[in-house]
């Protein structure tokens, strides 16, 4: 159990069967799991109290614009993919109340909202999702003025990630240096082995909070074999990326292409709904809503979700800035890919192909990339290769 | 605050089902507060208590399907300060705007004993159409709380959130999955406008289009999409053709798979 040097080992092994003990553990530390469960035919994230509400033996099948699940007889907890939703909506909630103010003899008070953050342990997060948060992170602290309702929940975090066994059609995290496995970020990473024999859990721990649970639960120490077993399956799903995204210089390229005939077409296909956003783990748009009563007695200032498809959107005096769909579908694309790099240091992208698979009609951000790319009227963005590892129809 | 102090609204109907209006009486938890900050001084559904015009806020259902009606609208826009549209039909026509795609004197002839005392125009069609209309509010029915959103905007000057996006943004808010691409439901939430809550779909429904078309939707693409997955020309004539039939987007697209 515990290596030479006193200190627990940092790679160990869980039995399945022991893994309840995980979550009992967490949960008796005062954590809210929450985590992967089925509902309405998709995998969404929500509270969790035991390893069997996971979607236990589900497996997903994805391609652009569409999502399908099928129970298998397998037992494995995490054999799926990701769903629809993404931690967001737990650190950057969808709608948040700022504060209220009540009207007073003729002036009124402002009554400040109290944003308790609740110790949440998030089990099964992916590696692409590992780095969507260190980008919010970015965002919402990285600066001089940090988001404190974010700040706040982001401090009372236990994250369980979960290497990918598995990876989908629209899948492409190790083109954006994202996955399959976890490089940093959480307190456990664990690797799910299911062989003919056996089913474990290879666990790396990631900080002195993740040791320390690891310490309390019953685990051995991996061997040689287990490693090279978890080895095996994080290069097997990096071999099965369904999709490609060439990111040689993808900021120039993009900016040399502000006019490029592609976009026209895209926006033909888009349908403006939004989706790509509210699904991206690192969209952080939002607007700022001022409701009143009908006695104006009370108002009060909300946060919520909003999307750069909409005209409101980007509404100054005069009307939208991006009145075309055109306009709009640049906006984002060229925000996650470009403008983001000089704003924030890094893409705004990780890969996770939700925007691709939940997309009502499948527009495929990596498809318009790479028809950009390999069209651009400057020869130097021109791809040597094609740039494309797998054909999708 | 003295009675004549306060706004005075009325609420108007043309043809329609009265559903929007009553939405106004469903307002339980609002009601008292809607009655201590307005006057109703004409509503006919709710009370024989008939206050002169002019009116601050007039809010008016249905659409206009007959030449009295055509007339009516007119008295009624001179006597209102701000005139509100409630509902799909006083913002499209309404349910009974298919009509609009047929022949009307035809049916006329097939329904009635006596045609002639029939007065009816050849189309059904939304107040604006008629007169200028300050705000449009969606819906069949509209939403309750998008109704008191917008009177509390109106009375306090302020700006309303009535978003003009699609349902999707609501879906997701909510956490529902799209039964579009989980399930394969013909949904016309992407082109539709948002606030009713992304009600059909939390039932694993596509959506119906109630709230009419978003801001700036692209119907032909949600339906090259849907003839893809192999819905025939038929269906996505149906799929337009209901509450917000002869809405501009709706109905151009609806026309466009006619066979």
């Amino acid at each position: 159990m515990r290596a030479k040097n006193g200190k627990v080992s940092t790679r160990a092994v869980i039995d399945r069967q022991d893994f309840q003990q995980l979550f009992d553990h967490l949960s008796a530390q005062g954590y809210q799991l929450v985590g992967p469960r089925l509902r309405d035919n998709a995998i969404v994230y929500d509270e969790l109290s035991a390893v069997t509400d996971l979607p236990i033996g589900y497996v997903d099948e994805q391609e652009k614009g569409s999502y399908r699940l099928t129970k298998t007889a397998q037992p494995t907890l995490f054999g799926y993919g990701l769903g629809p939703q993404s931690w967001k909506k737990y650190l950057f909630p969808p709608v948040v109340r700022l504060w209220q103010a009540q009207r007073h003899n003729g002036g009124f008070d402002v009554i400040p909202e109290d944003h308790e953050p609740r110790l949440l342990a998030l089990i099964g997060v992916r590696p692409c999702e590992l780095k969507a948060i260190a980008i919010q992170d970015r965002v919402f602290m990285g600066g001089a003025y940090a988001d404190p309702i974010y700040q706040a929940q982001r401090e009372q975090l236990f994250i369980v990630a979960v290497n990918c066994g598995k990876a989908g059609a629209t899948c492409f995290c190790t083109s954006m240096d994202a996955g399959p496995r976890a490089a940093s970020g959480y307190d456990l990473a664990l690797t799910e082995i299911l062989e003919a024999n056996r089913h474990i859990f290879l666990v790396d721990a990631g900080s002195e909070k993740g040791e320390a649970v690891l310490r309390t639960i019953p685990q051995r120490p991996a061997t040689d074999l287990d490693i090279a077993a978890g080895e095996r399956i994080i290069a097997q799903t990096a071999e099965q990326m369904g999709r490609v995204l060439d990111t040689n210089r993808i900021k120039e390229m993009l900016y040399a292409n502000y006019e490029h005939a592609r976009w026209d077409q895209v926006a033909a296909r888009c349908l403006m709904c939004g989706n790509c956003t509210q699904v991206c783990p690192t969209c952080f748009c939002t607007t700022v809503e001022d409701v009143t009563d009908l006695s104006a007695a009370t108002a009060e200032r909300r946060r919520v979700w909003d999307t750069c498809f909409s005209l409101d959107f980007s509404y100054i005096v005069g009307g939208s800035v991006r009145a075309s769909p055109k306009a709009r579908y640049r906006q984002w694309m060229m925000h996650k890919l470009a403008t983001w790099i000089d704003q924030f240091g890094s893409s705004g992208c990780v890969g996770c192909g939700r925007c691709i698979t939940w997309c009502p009609v499948g527009i495929d951000i990596t498809e318009e990339a790479r028809a950009i790319r390999s069209d651009s009227e400057d020869k130097r963005f021109t791809p040597a290769t094609g740039g494309r590892k797998h054909e999708h129809a | 605050m003295p009675e004549s102090k306060k706004p005075k609204v009325a609420v108007w109907k043309f043809a329609s089902c009265d559903g929007c209006q009553l939405s106004l009486l469903d307002c339980e938890d609002e009601l008292l507060a809607i009655a201590d900050a307005i006057e109703i001084a004409y509503f006919p559904e709710a009370s024989s208590t008939v206050i002169k015009g002019p009116y601050d806020i007039s809010l008016v259902e249905g659409s206009i399907t007959t030449p009295h009606d055509a007339e009516h609208i007119h008295h009624v826009r001179r006597a209102s300060k701000v005139l509100i549209t409630i509902g799909a039909c006083a913002t499209a026509g309404g349910i009974q705007a298919l009509r609009n795609f047929r022949d009307v004197r035809q049916m006329v002839a097939q329904v009635y004993a006596s045609p002639a005392y029939i007065e009816t125009l050849s189309k059904s069609t939304a107040i604006a159409d008629h007169v200028f209309v300050d705000f449009e509010l969606r819906g069949c029915p509209i939403n309750k709380a998008q109704l008191v959103e917008i009177v509390s905007a109106y009375l306090h000057g302020r700006k309303p959130n009535i978003p003009r996006y699609s349902v999707c943004v609501e879906c997701k808010r909510r956490g529902t999955p799209c039964v579009m691409v989980a399930e394969g439901a013909l949904c016309l939430g992407p082109v539709t406008q948002a606030g009713c809550g992304a009600l059909c779909p939390a039932y694993q429904r596509g959506c119906y289009g109630c709230f009419g078309p978003t801001e700036t939707p692209n119907p032909r693409a949600l339906s090259e999409h849907w003839k893809a997955l192999g819905t025939s020309s038929d269906e996505i004539v149906r799929l337009y053709r209901t509450f917000n039939a002869f809405a501009d987007a709706f109905r151009k697209e609806s026309e466009a798979h006619e066979g």
